[in-house]
């Protein structure tokens, strides 16, 4: 069973703190630029989501890329996977990619997407609010349908 | 160095000129950052005597070692400059994320020096500073300059300036940034005014190092897991904010109603926590790196008050309530996001204007005088109108924009003025909370809660049980708590991140990230240097024991209703002991002794 990354935006408050942990495992100092992740803020509206590879099944990024760097992780691993040593430096996967989550490092001057920490993202663990999960995809919306759920059974509750 | 960037970037205004300095390893070793290497520099560079408006005095934006890390809610930086409300060292706090961009774009701080003729703004992305032309933008409120100049510069730019108000040199004029965050106190805001600096706007894309990547981790986690596991920390101030407080304040009889008449609000409960997370509270919201998430984010759709911005923090509801009489929760919300666009301390101008209220019920001001507003306690359509003419400075709002003490002085009755060191006094009655009264009479920057909020333990609990009422302890409480939030402010780091960790834990994080071994003891005695470096300031600019008092109604008056009636604050128990265990002598003066073992 594979396992995806699901964003709850309801619960995120602004922290940052997941680019902060992206960029701490990768260079163990912290450098928003160097984040795999990135949270949007509107200040007017007090709103944040975060944003970042969703390790798509059929991925921009891979059918762009000339060098075979971009290619999807073996069998089972529902990952996209980057090869830097094969990676020229093209920025097509960057031109590709819908989300805007596969992105050119300037100072490092390499690309940078989400290998999800090697299946434990640390964005995830350190969340403070629960907005990020790293769940099995076979239960993916689970969460999100309790929820709903749970509101459904109020309503009948009261009716009752 | 780790933690710390190595530089400071000192920007002279007179002349146009911008230079980058190192960061002196000891004085930073020494004050941390922010509030402490802040107040360090201002000590050193500003003269006593200089005019606060004037060009000699000089402003310090300053983030902290742990602003730009995941230090559980330690990403906030400090203006520090001269104080034009009272001339004390204003270090006034932010969080946002304004302080982690100054950090990133390479700043321990931005020094800003002298004045220019006409508006300009400062743009800084990492290496490349500009000084800028602002006169587009001089004269809009904070909401609509902070769009403006993303406009001109980068979508993404982090902003802190001013309002209408700093610009009319208001001396409770706050410097906002991400437009709902404020460095709200001692009037900072009018010293930008007077520099004719709109905004510091930013980008940063570098780094901030850490010495021990591991060990920095692991103590980060460990204090993020005490925080969450607090019960204020973790769920209650994420479920109601600081305002969860108004009804807990109002039931210990220390929820200052009516300008201080009384220590009780029968209608608290309108005007509290709760009450906002059932009607205004849209969802919560983090500073940067913050577990908590206090802030509040609110929408009010009162067609006498509609609007959405963040706030109100507990502070504000209770001046623009339970200290201004009013109990309407959509009126107190507009309230603060007007203080935000004109860019006001809010805390100041809520009980500047209750001082107005008992100056008007008492006849002392007239409708005259307030251009035909009936301030009498309780109108809270005259309050929020009284807000946006302080906002504007038109009419009566030139007078509220200099705080109660000037306010009150001007027609004759200084002692009507709740403050101490003319600054406004917060949400915490002295007669039903002693220490708190006595950190209040002791603070370096006049009436503020946050120097030394022994409240913590005298009621929320946080420590051994301690009867608010009693005065035994509170001298030896009220030290601790100064000296260690001094260290704390320095390090980048909230306040409220005590709820859930001290002082053990904040050393051990800072020991991990800049690689200088601070024992719990060096940590606690950089706090205490802080301390005595603002102390020495103040004796300077003319203060003395005689002003490490409190309003006589304090004193003498006591609380009319609720459980703390019959209570006068009984500073005189506790000041004495405080001298003495500060190591100063019977005149509030610092011993040679003390100075020595301080490195002062």
């Amino acid at each position: 069973m594979g396992k995806m990354l699901m964003i709850y935006p309801d619960k995120c408050t602004g922290c940052r703190i997941c680019e902060l942990a992206c960029s701490f495992q990768q260079e163990g100092s912290f450098r928003p630029g160097a984040s795999r992740i990135k949270t949007l803020t509107w200040e007017r509206e007090g709103f944040s989501v975060p944003l970042l590879c969703q390790q798509c099944d059929d991925a921009g990024c891979v059918s762009v890329c000339p060098t075979g760097a971009m290619h999807y992780g073996p069998p089972g691993s529902d990952l996209v996977e980057l090869n830097q040593d094969a990676c020229i430096g093209c920025k097509l996967c960057v031109i590709a990619c819908p989300f805007g989550s596969v992105n050119y490092d300037s100072a490092t001057r390499l690309i940078a997407k989400c290998d999800t920490c090697a299946g434990a993202p640390q964005c995830v663990a350190m969340c403070p609010n629960g907005a990020l999960e790293w769940v099995d995809d076979a239960e993916q919306t689970r969460a999100r349908k309790r929820v709903v759920g749970e509101k459904l059974k109020a309503v009948f509750e009261e009716v009752k | 160095m780790y933690g710390w960037t190595g530089t400071i970037l000192r920007v002279d205004l007179t002349h146009g000129t911008v230079r980058r300095e190192r960061t002196d390893r000891e004085l930073a070793h020494d004050y941390i950052g922010a509030r402490g290497m802040g107040g360090r520099i201002i000590a050193d560079e500003v003269d006593p005597q200089a005019d606060p408006l004037g060009p000699e005095n000089k402003m310090v934006f300053a983030p902290g070692p742990f602003t730009g890390t995941f230090a559980p809610s330690g990403g906030r930086y400090n203006v520090i400059t001269k104080s034009p409300l009272n001339n004390t060292i204003a270090a006034s706090n932010s969080g946002g994320t304004f302080g982690p961009e100054l950090k990133y774009a390479g700043y321990d701080a931005v020094i800003v020096e002298g004045r220019s003729r006409t508006p300009v703004y400062l743009w800084i992305r990492d290496d490349e500073v500009v000084i800028r032309d602002a006169s587009a933008f001089w004269g809009m409120n904070v909401h609509d300059a902070v769009d403006a100049m993303r406009a001109e510069t980068d979508e993404d730019a982090k902003v802190a300036c001013i309002g209408p108000a700093g610009e009319n040199l208001s001396l409770i004029a706050s410097v906002m940034n991400e437009m709902h965050r404020a460095a709200g106190r001692t009037g900072v805001g009018a010293v930008m005014g007077s520099k004719k600096l709109k905004a510091i706007v930013v980008v940063g894309t570098g780094p901030v190092t850490v010495a021990d990547p591991d060990r920095f981790k692991s103590a980060v986690l460990s204090c993020t897991g005490k925080i969450k596991a607090n019960p204020v920390g973790g769920a209650g101030l994420k479920a109601y904010g600081t305002n969860v407080l108004v009804n807990i304040l109002n039931e210990v009889g220390a929820l200052p109603t009516r300008n201080f008449q009384d220590g009780h609000f029968p209608n608290a409960d309108k005007t509290g926590g709760e009450s906002l997370a059932a009607n205004q509270l849209v969802r919560p919201k983090g500073c940067y790196a913050c577990v908590i998430s206090c802030g509040r984010v609110t929408k009010t759709d009162n067609p006498l008050y509609p609007g959405m911005g963040e706030g109100p923090e507990y502070e504000t509801a209770w001046g623009f309530g339970a200290d201004s009489g009013v109990d309407n929760l959509d009126a107190i919300v507009k309230a603060n996001y007007l203080c935000n666009e004109y860019g006001l301390d809010t805390i100041s101008m809520s009980a500047t204007i209750a001082c107005a209220m008992e100056l008007y019920e008492r006849g002392y001001l007239t409708k005259e005088d307030t251009d035909g507003l009936d301030l009498v306690f309780g109108n809270a359509q005259a309050m929020v109108e009284a807000v946006r003419k302080t906002g504007t400075g038109e009419g009566f709002g030139k007078r509220l924009a200099e705080g109660s003490y000037r306010l009150a002085e001007s027609v004759g009755h200084p002692e009507l003025s709740m403050t101490t060191k003319k600054q406004e006094m917060p949400a915490y009655d002295p007669r039903g909370v002693q220490g708190i009264g006595l950190n209040y009479a002791t603070g370096n920057r006049g009436g503020c809660h946050v120097r030394g909020y022994t409240i913590s333990y005298e009621v929320l609990g946080q420590g051994p049980p301690m009867d608010p009422h009693a005065t035994e302890g509170k001298a030896a409480l009220d030290i601790a708590f100064q000296n260690l939030t001094a260290a704390l402010d320095a390090t980048g780091s909230c306040l409220f991140a005590t709820f859930g960790i001290g002082g053990p834990e904040l050393a051990e994080m800072l020991s991990a990230l800049t690689g200088e071994e601070y024992s719990l003891e060096e940590f606690l005695r950089a706090g205490e240097r802080i301390w005595n470096n603002e102390r020495l300031w103040n004796l300077k600019v003319g203060y003395s024991a005689a002003d490490d008092t409190l309003p006589k109604r304090l004193l003498e008056e006591p609380i009319k209703t609720g459980a703390s009636r019959g209570e006068v604050n009984r500073l005189d128990e506790m000041l004495p002991e405080y001298y003495s265990l500060r190591g100063w002598d019977a005149d509030g003066v610092p011993t040679q002794a003390k100075l020595e073992e301080l490195a002062l």
